[in-house]
């Protein structure tokens, strides 16, 4: 049954990696929906991995992650493979948001974060920023892309083209209170056939707050290429530090001015 | 806490050339006005030269800052204004975000420039004025006034030479955010530079001659500060295991070791020229010091090279 989409609500997505087939396509929902043409193929010698990366011309990324066991006589248990159709997280304290001094990103009334095409102006704070190397420019319209969880289609009261195009259902888009509890159970039917390895990654508010786009993980965020949630850190850490050092500086510096040009008498 | 050890997976953000050279010039122009100013309120009569050369020093670094961050937003070079102006419909209005290095750096140039253009202006007056009286540099004009708005723009100006470095560190870069100490790397790096731009032109204004010693002087001291904060700077990347992502950019890290040592040397050597002390003297000092001045100035570039090229 189609969600009822009511702007005002927390919506987001719950990727289940362990049952992505790698199939890519989110990859190409999202690139037919969105008009995106995509970046020029390229052999990346990475595995079944053709995409590369998140970018301007790539908001959903499957990435192959080679995790056969050594002992290939073992059981995977599900983790010869790893695949993750990666996406922008839509973090609730976003780190591009924290940073962008045009207020090009805002947060829309689905609780999602978007970058406004025509106020952004391509300063790149934010994908200095982003600590999941979501945010790319688009070198022809000069502004930063990135997913908009298909903004455009929600209005129109239609789920996210990735989500709806997923043949697994690894993508599952909803209301995030609805989506949490669908994760919980699934993990806890996971961890009851012994699969204590796997985990919720972003489903509470340790890893920025919470995030709107959160993952069931097959293995430790990092293997995906994920901070955990101990190097989670927004950028405006170092704010009042690298002031408070430069203030420090400042002083200092005065003082051995005024010690070199005071005024003194002639030896 | 100074240990910031942090896994990274990110994307660099492409602040090439245009960035390095802003970040270079707006450590002239702040640190020019900045020690023009100190010249001028705590220095002799007789400083009032090197003081006018640093104010003008000040606003021709400050007119390169715009064009530089503008042709670095290439195909939206044509909305930069939106840094200053929130367009978003339903919230217009002047954008400030205190939070981001940024937005306060833009805004602190914007501000700074009226005081580094007002500050050259009045240099260009007295210097006209002097000229007529042919005599030593006059006094400031604005009295008591005058000395506030000064120093105003001398708060203004350190503020524009470190928030560059706090600018890298507030990101989720690799050592850019390992460190709190680029602030104030950068505003040291940017004093010395400065002193030894402003020394190095006196060598075209005699009656700037009697403050090439304490430029040079001050410029020491600046080094001192320099290099506690690079050894700080290094200790915190190290902790945090990005240390060596530096390696690459290894003769870079030298050049800008040689331009404090530079400093350090002119400083030991020179601590007080007077044209007192004879034709002779001086022209050596001048002909030493366009030696220490350009290495100072190319250890500047370097440092900031090798900082910002070596995360990305």
């Amino acid at each position: 049954m189609a969600t009822k989409i009511t702007p005002g609500e927390s919506y987001g997505f719950f990727t289940d990696t362990s049952i992505c087939i790698g199939c890519k396509a989110c990859e190409v929902a999202c690139k037919e929906w969105n008009q995106l043409q995509g970046d020029s193929p390229q052999f990346l010698a990475d595995s079944y991995d053709n995409t590369g990366q998140l970018d301007a011309q790539n908001w959903r990324h499957v990435k192959f992650i080679d995790n056969v066991p050594d002992q290939s006589a073992n059981a995977g248990d599900g983790r010869a493979w790893l695949m993750m159709s990666d996406v922008c997280k839509h973090c609730k304290h976003a780190s591009c948001m924290d940073v962008c001094p045009t207020g090009a990103i805002i947060r829309t009334e689905f609780d999602t974060v978007f970058i406004q095409q025509d106020v952004c102006n391509g300063c790149r704070n934010c994908i200095a920023a982003c600590p999941y190397s979501v945010i790319a420019m688009n070198q022809s319209t000069g502004t930063a892309h990135k997913c908009t969880l298909c903004y455009d289609r929600l209005q129109g009261g239609l789920e996210p083209a990735c989500a709806k195009a997923c043949p697994t259902q690894s993508i599952k888009f909803g209301p995030l209170a609805e989506l949490q509890q669908a994760a919980d159970v699934r993990l806890a039917a996971l961890q009851s056939q012994g699969i204590t390895q796997a985990q919720l990654y972003g489903r509470d508010d340790k890893v920025y707050g919470g995030l709107n786009a959160f993952f069931l993980l097959m293995d430790k965020p990092e293997t995906y290429g994920l901070p955990n949630a101990d190097n989670a850190g927004l950028p405006s850490r170092n704010d009042v530090g690298g002031y408070l050092i430069g203030l420090v500086a400042a002083v200092l510096g005065v003082v051995g001015g005024i010690v070199a040009f005071r005024r003194r008498r002639e030896s | 806490m100074i240990y910031l050890a942090a896994e990274h997976f990110v994307r660099a953000p492409q602040w090439t050339w245009y960035i390095l050279f802003y970040f270079f010039f707006a450590g002239l122009a702040g640190g020019s006005y900045a020690l023009a100013t100190l010249l001028r309120l705590v220095g002799e009569p007789r400083d009032e030269g090197a003081a006018r050369l640093g104010f003008y020093a000040s606003f021709v670094a400050t007119l390169f800052c715009p064009v530089l961050l503008t042709t670095d937003l290439a195909a939206s070079w044509w909305k930069f204004w939106h840094m200053l102006i929130n367009v978003t419909p339903g919230d217009q209005g002047l954008n400030f975000k205190y939070w981001s290095p940024m937005s306060v750096g833009v805004w602190a140039l914007v501000v700074f420039s009226v005081f580094a253009a007002v500050s050259a202006f009045e240099s260009f007056v007295l210097d006209r004025r002097d000229r007529s009286a042919m005599g030593d540099p006059g006094r400031p004009m604005g009295g008591v006034l005058g000395r506030a708005f000064n120093i105003v723009g001398g708060i203004l100006a350190l503020l524009l030479v470190s928030y560059t470095g706090v600018l890298l560190s507030v990101s989720n870069q690799p050592i850019w955010s390992d460190t709190w100490m680029l602030g104030g790397l950068f505003l040291a790096s940017g004093l010395s530079g400065s002193a030894a731009l402003i020394a190095l032109m006196t060598r075209y204004r005699p009656n700037a001659a009697f403050s090439l010693g304490r430029l040079h002087e001050a410029d020491g001291y600046f080094s001192i500060l320099e290099l506690v904060l690079l050894v700080a700077f290094f200790i915190t990347i190290i902790a945090a295991g990005t240390a060596g992502m530096t390696v690459q950019l290894l003769p870079l890290w030298l050049l800008a070791l040689v331009g404090i040592g530079s400093s350090l040397v002119a400083a030991r050597g020179q601590m007080r020229i007077r044209p007192a002390g004879g034709a002779a003297v001086v022209a050596r000092a001048r002909t030493d010091t366009l030696v220490v001045s350009l290495l100072v100035l190319l250890g500047v570039l370097a440092l900031r090279a090798a900082v910002i090229f070596s995360a990305q």
